[in-house]
């Protein structure tokens, strides 16, 4: 062979091999001793602590299967151990603001606090709640979404099923564009547009045109990709049996993504709901009760989080209630992903026998 | 119900590349014709003109006439949709659709132009289904998943989703080329039940299965990659496969290719 010569061969099959488990042991190594550097350096920090331990994680993983296991392995479990270190990395700030929201907004959040307004509450003193915010957070998100789903999907399937040439380029720009805008600049457009040319007053539903301007190009990405990933084979099948092509679109692509769809969706629901420069511009926020979405001021939980928080000065009842209110919006997000991920799993096309 | 195909001077295109070019043939009524040839020599797409499937990859443009029984396919008056109920096709891949039951893709067709009543449709259903060969294997699983069947089982839940319209023409491109030989047996026994009823035109790279199953063949080629295919020549299967007319054919089917 003319390639042994270039490659040499192994003479064995069976190499050195770190003991299993040796990842374990290494990483409580490294966290000892970065501990222990820190404390003897006075680094005052604990993140410098975590840093100094995942650097060291990585290079005694690289020193000792280098020594034990020879180096093309070694670079194997480096490459490993970096992408553990950067994931653990990635989840500590989101667990840790989850742990925190949990713990300060515990304090005042109960049955009460989910049932009562900020009526005839002053900033300053306690008790209260955010009913009229989640009324407002729901009733906008609402409209939003109504205003949003059938525009975006249609979209969607205009440029995957229909969308040929100039204008689908041009419908695709332009998505890609408003993906782009911030959620303040919506909120300046409709201002300007719906409620200083056209004289309407500030109300929930201003709010939602912006926020369905926020909205609509996720939604179209989103459902476009999904519908991309319909096989083209399914299509024909369809069209071969003499359906009609907007039958097919609505029969057989549409239901084969819907669980896609329907993630995505939520997903532009998540992302919006946390939104406040618009709500700040266009709802104004109002400590009472107020149902009607069309008509004078609302609060949204966002904004009360924020408005709270701004007349608290870091301390007090207020804040105890921004970090409450903060908890509601984390719990009311997560409750519409995980509703997602069922409805997701419940409508994906089984593969059962 | 069975119609004769009549094709004169036929030329497909996929964009500005000319893919067959010039093509007159004519199938009869309750017969299998086979269309085989080397890859790319444009049976395939010769096939999707049959029931004008070849339009709706982007840039697929036809000229020349399909006749079925005295109509022109590619006629201003004529409605594609029409056509593909009339003309049914069984695809390479088995592609049964994924979110429906393995009786919902026998009665998507139906379902999907209109409306059936239930005790009517059932009855179709289980036709289809043993019109197919398959109704013993699945008669106690009609709810579960299409997807969840075997592939040669898969392949004739397709066959029967596509007799279920009753079309007039039934058109497969390579409808065993991902099976194994006992699915393809299967198959093969099923088109010679089918062509009592219908007319049959079959694309296949197995040459055997050509001579098995077909009564008529038809070879094609092309001169070079990159030219349109032709048709070299139709004929009764017998004869094709023992006295050719042509020494093309002769080469490619004793394997003395090029």
């Amino acid at each position: 062979m003319s390639h042994a010569a270039t490659t040499p061969r192994p003479k064995s099959l069976k190499t050195a091999r770190l003991p299993r488990g040796s990842a374990w042991g290494i990483a409580l190594l490294s966290v000892l001793l970065g501990s222990g550097i820190g404390l003897l350096a006075g680094l005052g920090n604990k993140v410098q602590w975590g840093l100094l331990a995942a650097l060291l994680f990585v290079v005694i993983t690289y020193t000792a299967a280098a020594a034990v296991e020879g180096r093309r392995q070694a670079r194997d479990r480096v490459a490993t151990s970096v992408i553990w270190v950067t994931f653990v990395l990635a989840v500590i700030p989101l667990a840790s603001l989850l742990y925190e929201t949990v713990k300060r907004g515990a304090k005042v959040f109960d049955g009460y606090f989910l049932g009562h307004s900020m009526g005839v509450v002053a900033d300053t003193e306690p008790g209260g709640g955010i009913y009229h915010a989640i009324i407002g957070t729901l009733e906008q998100v609402g409209l939003a979404t109504v205003m949003s789903v059938p525009l975006g999907l249609l979209t969607a399937i205009y440029l995957v099923e229909y969308g040929r040439g100039r204008l689908a380029k041009a419908v695709t720009f332009f998505v890609d564009v408003m993906t782009g805008v911030p959620s303040i600049v919506a909120g300046l457009f409709v201002l300007s547009f719906w409620i200083l040319i056209l004289g309407f007053d500030f109300s929930g539903f201003a709010g939602s045109l912006a926020l369905s301007i926020l909205m609509i190009p996720v939604i179209v990405r989103s459902t476009e990709e999904m519908l991309k990933l319909v096989p083209n084979e399914l299509r024909e099948a369809s069209l071969a049996l003499g359906v009609p092509k907007w039958r097919t679109i609505l029969k057989v692509v549409v239901p084969t993504s819907i669980g896609g769809i329907t993630t995505g969706v939520m997903l532009a629901v998540a992302r919006i709901t946390g939104e406040t420069a618009p709500v700040l511009l266009l709802v104004w926020g109002n400590s009472f009760i107020n149902t009607n979405p069309f008509e004078g001021e609302q609060a949204s939980l966002p904004l009360y989080i924020y408005q709270q928080y701004a007349n608290s000065s870091g301390e007090g009842a207020a804040y105890d209630r921004a970090w409450a209110a903060s908890l509601a919006l984390i719990a009311f997000v997560m409750i519409l992903n995980l509703v997602a991920r069922g409805i997701a799993r419940w409508k994906a096309p089984q593969s059962g026998r | 119900m069975a119609k004769r195909i009549d094709v004169s001077g036929l030329t497909a295109y996929y964009g500005s590349h000319k893919a067959i070019e010039d093509i007159s043939m004519t199938v009869e009524p309750r017969s299998v014709t086979a269309f085989i040839g080397p890859s790319g020599c444009g049976k395939s797409t010769f096939l999707r003109t049959l029931n004008r499937m070849h339009e709706v990859t982007p840039g697929g443009r036809v000229e020349g006439k399909v006749l079925l029984d005295d109509e022109n396919l590619y006629a201003s008056s004529i409605d594609p949709v029409a056509v593909r109920r009339t003309v049914g096709m069984v695809f390479q891949r088995p592609n049964p659709f994924p979110t429906m039951s393995i009786y919902d893709n026998v009665a998507a067709g139906l379902r999907l132009n209109g409306s059936y009543r239930k005790s009517e449709l059932s009855e179709i259903v289980e036709k289809s289904l043993k019109g197919a060969n398959l109704w013993n294997e699945v008669k106690d699983r009609l709810n579960k998943p299409g997807s969840g069947l075997s592939g040669g089982q898969q392949q004739r839940l397709c066959i029967a989703r596509a007799i279920a319209v009753e079309p007039d023409v039934l058109l497969m491109d390579e409808p065993c080329s991902a099976l194994d030989p006992i699915s393809t047996l299967a198959i093969e026994d099923l088109i010679g039940e089918l062509k009592e009823r219908f007319t049959i035109v079959i694309v296949t790279h197995n040459m055997q299965q050509a001579a098995r199953v077909s009564d008529r063949t038809a070879f094609f080629n092309l001169a070079a990659v990159g030219e349109p295919g032709k048709l070299i020549e139709i004929d009764e299967t017998e004869r094709i496969f023992s006295n050719p007319s042509v020494q093309a054919t002769e080469d490619y089917i004793s394997g003395r290719f090029g």
